[in-house]
């Protein structure tokens, strides 16, 4: 019976896990919905903006902003978002792949790449990776704020207005469905033209006190709320992914179990025939 | 009955309120604004400070805002609010905190992440080890 009481323990510790990972799956289900919630509290801000941004875009306006035009790349920047945590499947490998493919497109045009990371794992990448990091921002946690991306983005811009990059990309989990996250790469600046849609008849608004002081200030703000919305889409895919990885975890263990407990059987069954056969040969010499 | 006109006052965390009103009170960059419906295009800066909504039927309504950017079309009207009171100098200080972290982290470890390298290092001694002492019982 030494065989079967070595598979007892392990079973034992197999249980212990398994009953770690479905408390993890659980916790990972209510905070999606949190997380899922605060996405679509954060997206009547964003359209709101665009709207905005959109029809001065088409205003009959003097002023030029530089987030509006396009320029020459010789230099991209890219806000990473990933998760502070791991255990959440591939889901930032996948991004971080995501990012390596198009960085190598930039690179073959000739142009350099600067970073800025949101988020634990993100920072570990780019650390063994090797890119420039300008800023980094760590620790939002399950309730991300938009105070946490002010920073980050704050010198992504300046680099930009300072001519250091010509692009700007945003890069997040978008949380398609609980079952699908996908990486994606959005243009922050200069602003995809797309955005700007065509109007019928001419009009501007009065502004106060000018249009380049709310124009600054408006663009500025829809930077931050871009980022920021990737930022709780994220903490929303994170929370799916892990779910779904916690869950398959979770089986796994429980169908190891199920096996290790049908070897534990056979080691008990041929421990007792084999006791009987030393009996009954015993009882045979006499 | 009263005209009204649809507002909408949303920050980037939150939809703060949404519905029809007959007129609302902020204070603009410029000084107070009182906007009633059918105004024409307006687009200015709003200070920290309250906005008093009259909402359909009269009944009166204080919201708090910490600055930010309203919109006025002759329809709607969109309060774009910040979400804390904002200042040049406290962003600047928001980008210098983010541009330390970064050179931070990529010169040294810090306890959390370092952990795969110093197990990668560990490997490595206690393989130089091993190497070491196979060579002594030679």
């Amino acid at each position: 019976m030494a065989g079967a009481k070595e598979i007892k323990s392990k079973i034992g510790s197999i249980n212990n896990t398994r009953k770690i990972t479905s408390a993890m799956e659980k916790v990972a289900v209510s905070k999606m919905r949190r997380a899922q919630e605060r996405v679509a509290h954060s997206r009547p801000y964003a359209e709101g903006m665009r709207k905005v941004i959109g029809n001065i875009a088409n205003g009959t306006l003097e002023y030029r902003h530089p987030f509006l035009t396009e320029r020459p790349v010789k230099n991209v920047g890219y806000i990473v978002i990933s998760t502070d945590r791991g255990l959440c499947g591939g889901l930032n490998t996948n991004e971080f792949k995501r990012v390596m493919i198009d960085l190598k497109a930039w690179k073959e045009q000739g142009a350099n790449a600067e970073f800025a990371v949101i988020g634990n794992k993100a920072t570990a990448f780019f650390k063994r990776f090797g890119g420039k990091v300008v800023a980094q921002q760590v620790g939002s946690g399950d309730t991300p704020r938009l105070a946490d991306v002010i920073g980050t983005v704050r010198v992504m811009l300046n680099e930009y207005s300072e001519g250091k990059i010509d692009r700007l990309f945003l890069v997040y989990n978008n949380f398609v469905n609980t079952m699908k996250q996908e990486p994606v790469i959005e243009q922050l600046l200069p602003l995809p033209k797309a955005e700007m849609s065509a109007r019928s008849h001419s009009w501007d608004y009065i502004y106060e006190p000018d249009p380049k002081a709310i124009l600054d200030k408006l663009l500025d703000r829809y930077v931050e709320s871009q980022v920021y919305q990737g930022v709780v889409e994220n903490a929303a895919s994170e929370q799916a992914a892990r779910m779904v990885a916690m869950k398959a975890a979770t089986d796994n263990a429980g169908s190891l179990m199920d096996d290790l407990k049908l070897v534990y059987n056979k080691a008990r069954q041929a421990a007792i025939t084999q006791e009987l056969s030393e009996i009954v040969g015993g009882a045979a010499a006499v | 009955m009263a005209m009204t006109v649809q507002l909408d006052v949303v920050s980037a965390e939150e939809k703060i309120f949404s519905g029809l009103v007959e007129s609302i009170q902020v204070t603009g960059s410029e000084g107070e604004l009182g906007i009633l419906p059918g105004h024409i295009p307006l687009l200015t800066g709003i200070k920290p400070g309250m906005v008093r909504i009259v909402k359909q039927f009269g009944e009166e309504h204080l919201i708090y805002v910490a600055g930010g950017v309203l919109e006025v079309q002759p329809h709607t009207i969109t309060v774009l609010a910040d979400v804390a009171v904002r200042a040049e100098d406290l962003d600047e200080q928001a980008a210098l905190a983010a541009q330390k972290s970064a050179t931070e982290a990529m010169q040294h470890a810090g306890a959390d992440f370092n952990y795969a390298e110093a197990a990668a290092q560990l490997a490595e001694a206690i393989a130089q080890l091993r190497l070491i002492q196979k060579l002594r019982k030679k």
